[in-house]
């Protein structure tokens, strides 16, 4: 009995280990970057370290503006890909696909920025204009890869839809469309609608295969065109923490940028686990 | 249009969405295949690079592969013991719900994230350096939710008659676990650990901050070594080489990237199916 006690501790201990790590990272990125965490700071315009000016309202429009075209594009065929798997696919169709997709969760996003970078972007600039690193690159690059999860997570409700629904929906006379459309697809809403939120969360996290297409110029502006280069969240800090001196605002103001990326997402996923799922439940 | 016609267009638009959310998996290795295969050769495997982008991959390899493994040490076994306690003790109360959602916030943090607490946290604060030891020690944050996942998945398929039958006969709730439901829960912990080890092969951004530049020319000796990877290398070359060669080596790098990574998928995947099949 004692020695199933301790065992118990000892696991829960380890379960814990998570939230220790999310708290420390609160507490880490909050320490370096609350004192440039000010209203001048997501409002400004300009970002500009040698002038010190950090302003992020146009790294954090057009980190929205390619977030939102990539959700749209993933919905797009991420949706219906996952009504593919769930309603209308053989055993063994859906186990091929299912098993690629779970492969290309994992692709390196760096080969996926690499191809971007010298398939898409020369593509774009020679075929539609512009220097080619643009948002619409960051859309198409950013929409492949959000989408595996998407269709996971979507998938995973749909298919968590009782098969006795589906058969009274069948037994009425409903079409296999007719059924998916007026019994499957509402019951499964709310799942689906977390998995988008879940995929704007992750659009906005994403770093390296973004970074690669989206141009990041040294003085970021609010977009007007898809063709526009633009700067991520992301990108900022990754480009520019190798040069940030040491303890110098410009450095506090990266942390900072790390704080906001945290709380959106945060966010983000506690709209998906709690205020969706729960209402699914109830 | 009837709705028999109706279903048959809905259905092939499904096929085509299908069909474009997978394509990219073949056009990536097609495209990698194509263009770096001509790098591959003894000297570029074995080879230290030099004068940035000359010289061969092999300190990147191994520190790709010195990484993975020290994060999967670190990350593996914490992972799949806080998803036996979440399967298997964790009641249904609010501490529990806390720690769920600590550990999906933890899933679903930007990797730029984790890398500047690596930096903040490991780099500075306890003094680690840009080194094997810190961006290991990042890398397993990402890859410890990964792992209770699945895990935690693979235990709660374990039919509840294994558990039973144990106890049962008189087994205690430790020894049930460790004889009866961890053997049976084996693969797909095996299957969720390797898929969480090609992700963490491929990260880029968490590595960029704790791990090391992305070009250096020794094997790293010690934990405190600063160690290059494959991902920071082909990121360097691929944004910042200017020759024919530099470009030639991005590619070279991106195949033995891609080639290590599908060896972890596709065997996890193959774990998985032979598993199943013999459940089923």
């Amino acid at each position: 009995m004692r020695t199933g006690d301790v065992v118990s501790k000892i696991l829960f201990l380890c379960a814990s280990l998570s939230a220790v790590i999310v708290f420390l990272i609160t507490a880490f990125l909050l320490r370096e970057g609350i004192k440039v965490l000010t209203p001048g700071f997501l409002l400004g315009l300009t970002w500009s370290p040698h002038r010190g000016l950090f302003g992020i309202f146009p790294t954090i429009v057009g980190t929205l503006c390619v977030v939102a075209g990539a959700v749209v594009i993933a919905t797009a065929i991420g949706i219906p890909s996952a009504i593919f798997l769930s309603e209308f696919s053989p055993f063994w169709v859906r186990n091929i696909i299912k098993s690629s997709v779970e492969v290309i969760v994992g692709i390196p996003s760096v080969v996926i920025g690499f191809f971007g970078l010298t398939v898409l972007v020369p593509f774009i600039r020679n075929q539609v204009g512009g220097r080619g690193e643009s948002i619409l690159a960051g859309w198409i690059v950013l929409a492949f890869m959000i989408l595996p999860n998407l269709i996971t997570i979507a998938e995973d409700s749909l298919r968590a839809v009782p098969r006795s629904y589906r058969e009274a929906s069948l037994a009425l006379g409903a079409t296999k469309w007719q059924t998916v459309r007026n019994v499957v697809l509402p019951s499964a809403s709310s799942g689906i609608r977390a998995a988008l939120v879940l995929g704007v969360g992750r659009a906005m996290g994403e770093t390296m295969a973004v970074l690669m297409v989206v141009g990041n110029p040294e003085t970021p502006w609010i977009p007007t065109g898809v063709l526009d280069r633009v700067r991520m969240l992301t990108s900022t800090i990754a480009i520019e923490f190798s040069y940030a001196e040491w303890g110098s605002t410009h450095q506090h103001a990266l942390f900072a940028i790390g704080v906001v990326l945290f709380f959106m997402v945060t966010v983000l996923n506690f709209i998906a686990t709690f205020v969706i799922r729960r209402k699914n439940i109830q | 249009m009837n709705e028999i016609q109706r279903e048959k267009l809905v259905k092939g638009l499904l096929y085509a969405a299908v069909g474009l959310s997978i394509v990219i998996l073949p056009i990536i290795v097609v495209w990698v295949t194509a263009n770096g295969l001509g790098a591959i050769n003894l000297e570029f495997l074995t080879g230290r690079p030099y004068r940035f982008e000359y010289g061969g991959i092999y300190p990147q390899i191994i520190g790709s592969v010195y990484l993975v493994s020290l994060c999967t040490l670190l990350g593996g076994p914490l992972g799949i013991a806080s998803a036996i306690y979440l399967a298997e003790y964790a009641p249904d109360n609010v501490v529990t719900r806390t720690v769920r959602f600590f550990t999906e916030t933890l899933a679903g943090m930007p990797s730029i994230v984790i890398g500047l607490f690596g930096l903040q946290f490991l780099v500075y604060f306890l003094k680690l350096k840009t080194s094997l030891l810190a961006g290991a020690v990042s890398l397993s944050f990402m890859m410890l939710p990964w792992t209770i996942r699945a895990s935690e998945e693979a235990i709660k398929v374990v039919p509840q008659e294994y558990r039973e039958a144990s106890l049962a006969m008189g087994a205690t709730k430790w020894q049930t676990i460790l004889r009866v439901v961890l053997p049976a829960a084996v693969p797909g912990i095996v299957t969720g650990v390797l898929l969480g080890m090609g992700k963490a092969m491929g990260e880029t951004a968490v590595v960029w901050l704790t791990a090391g530049s992305g070009l250096e020319a020794f094997v790293p000796r010690t934990l405190r070594s600063p160690t290059g990877s494959l991902p920071m290398y082909i990121y360097l070359l691929a944004t910042q080489g200017h020759t024919a060669e530099g470009m030639q080596n991005a590619f070279g790098a991106s195949l033995v990237l891609l080639v290590m990574f599908l060896a972890m998928s596709v065997s996890a995947l193959l774990i998985r199916n032979h598993y199943l099949r013999r459940l089923g």
